[in-house]
């Protein structure tokens, strides 16, 4: 009996090994750039991030100083000001033309719905840089180039394939006889949308907005194109990337400045787990 | 459902003007302009294209992009295929796919930050404080340039942040997958005398393949595209070159507007077979379903 269950644990061990070791690998690098965004420049240059361990609880080796100055001295702070300022109407915006849209496709009748929904969701295979020429120059055309709105307009355009395509998934599978009783109740279609077929695809929609909110949050080459290089505008993966090349061996800056990027996504992930997993799954055929 | 003639307009059209206007417009345009020259002021027929397939450049990009459709692919894949089987049989399974997924919140350039500090490199004799180099360094090796290594080494450690970043969306997929496997089919195999070897090759991995099959197009269409963590880890020197990054050269190092545009193409005639493939499966799975 025992030995039986000695063994059973032994044969497992090779399991658990592998488990452990993926797990371990997969959490260094990003343990060692907490680490190091609390150690001071003078440390992190003359010792490795893990060095700490020899004696972990002697605070006065931590500083938070590398967060107040690239907050405030390396436009950081400004730089997750304008991520927001970019994020916000970047997901709101065409989850809203989205939830329109896709309703009319999924449940009104009229001539070319089909294919026009089948041209919609095909837009899916366009890579985002067949588009970058002509749209830059009509947006210097338009001077919106470097500016927000030109950015949340882009962001729309470029999200509407997927969220449609989800959107009218999810509402497409709600019951006929729904719509029905609406219909005998005398709801007018925009009452039958706003007070049945909203409020029921609340799941569907809080994926999409999650997906689309940490896509627009994380996105460098959008911005990078539409936005430029000018600092008072940049989000935060601009920002980080203009750090790395104008301070690349200056660690204390670039691992304080990655955390600060880092932090919305993660705190999104770890309090709506289940939402942003589903989003990201629904979500990574995008272009 | 009964509405007025124009009514359902009301509620398609402003999707169908932003989508004419941010994708069907400007992919008609950069074709056209693809056959033009750097200020898209005259007619070169495929002068750009001809470029595209002879620069040496452009060469070493197709060629890298080839190395990370075929290492990416196949290591996010497998990794993600081995945590899905493997976790199934522990009881710390969510905390560990927690771990591999929490990459998929952090950004590309955020995930490049992270490994640049794992990979930096002083001279030898010097204090390490890349993490890679700590452990050679400890284990009695010189010190490696890892993003300056050409061509192999450094274009792996490229990939390998792929992989990090990646590896959780295959397990989780995968993983799906197999829970829908009914248990008794492995159980029948187990009886039968098979090893677990066998009951992967024979009963889990025929069951799985349709979604294997969906998700390795999906890292091909992906990862055809990838451009961030190549622009801010070494921004296409030292043979590290790909397809993106060198069309957003084109178009803002250079003003080659014909040149970029063309590279634009070509990005999108190896795209479309994929996602032709993709969604064709997809479909028939939903089907099925």
């Amino acid at each position: 009996m025992i030995l039986q269950g000695v063994r059973r644990v032994l044969a497992r061990t090779p399991i658990h090994v592998v488990l452990i070791v993926i797990a371990i690998v997969w959490m260094l690098p990003t343990l060692g750039v907490l680490i190091t965004s609390f150690r001071s420049a003078h440390d992190i240059s003359q010792t490795g991030w893990w060095t700490v361990f020899e004696h972990p609880f002697q605070f006065s080796q931590y500083t938070v100083e590398n967060y107040d100055s690239v907050i405030f001295k390396e436009g950081m702070g400004r730089a997750f000001v304008n991520s927001l300022i970019i994020s916000i109407p970047g997901t709101i915006i065409p989850v809203f033309i989205a939830a329109f849209a896709a309703f009319g496709f999924a449940w009104m009748k009229f001539p070319g719905r089909t294919a026009l929904f089948i041209v919609v969701v095909g837009l899916l295979v366009i890579p985002l840089q067949m588009t970058f020429i002509p749209i830059l120059r009509l947006f210097k055309f338009l001077h919106i180039s470097g500016t927000f709105p030109g950015i949340w307009f882009a962001h729309t355009g470029y999200g509407l394939p997927l969220t449609v395509y989800l959107l009218h998934n999810f509402m497409a599978g709600l019951p006929r006889d729904l719509f029905d009783s609406a219909a005998i109740d005398g709801a007018s279609t925009f009452q039958t949308f706003a007070r049945i077929v909203v409020p029921l695809s609340v799941p569907a929609i809080a994926s999409v907005v999650i997906f689309q909110f940490v896509w627009v949050w994380n996105d460098l080459l959008v911005a990078l194109i539409y936005l430029g290089g000018s600092a008072k505008v940049a989000p935060v993966t601009l920002a980080i990337a203009n750090l790395v090349g104008s301070r690349g061996q200056d660690w204390q800056v670039l691992t304080a400045a990655a955390f600060v990027s880092m932090a919305l996504p993660l705190v999104v992930f770890f309090s709506l787990q289940r939402y942003f997993v589903r989003g990201i799954l629904a979500g990574s055929v995008k272009g | 459902m009964r509405t007025k003639r124009w009514t359902p307009w009301v509620y398609v059209a402003p999707a169908l003007a932003l989508l004419t206007l941010f994708l069907v417009y400007p992919s008609i345009d950069t074709i056209r302009i693809s056959f033009y020259d750097r200020s898209v002021s005259s007619f070169v027929g495929f002068q750009n294209y001809i470029y595209s397939f002879t620069n040496p450049t452009m060469l070493t990009a197709f060629r890298n992009n080839a190395i990370w459709v075929l290492l990416f692919t196949v290591f996010t894949v497998c990794l993600g295929l081995l945590l899905a089987v493997l976790l199934d049989r522990v009881r710390y399974e969510r905390i560990v796919k927690s771990v591999i997924f929490i990459p998929m919140a952090i950004s590309m350039v955020g995930a490049s930050t992270i490994w640049k500090f794992v990979y930096a490199f002083r001279p030898a004799g010097a204090q390490q404080i890349g993490l890679l180099n700590g452990i050679v360094v400890a284990l009695g090796g010189q010190p490696v340039g890892w993003l300056i290594e050409r061509p192999w080494v450094n274009n792996f450690c490229l990939i390998a942040v792929g992989v990090w970043l990646w590896t959780g969306f295959c397990m989780v997929l995968l993983s799906a997958a197999y829970k829908n496997i009914p248990r008794q089919l492995m159980e029948a195999a187990r009886i039968d005398g098979a090893n677990e070897w066998q009951v992967f090759r024979k009963v889990i991995l025929p069951l799985l393949w349709p979604t294997v099959a969906v998700v390795m197009t999906t890292m091909v269409v992906f990862v055809l595209k990838i451009f961030d963590i190549v622009y801010v880890m070494t921004n296409g020197n030292y043979s590290t070159e790909v397809i993106a990054n060198r069309m957003y050269k084109e178009q803002f190092s250079f003003s080659n507007y014909g040149r970029a545009a063309a590279i634009a193409v070509i990005l999108l005639m190896l795209i479309v077979p994929m996602m032709v493939i993709n969604i064709r499966r997809f479909r028939r799975q939903e089907a099925i379903r």
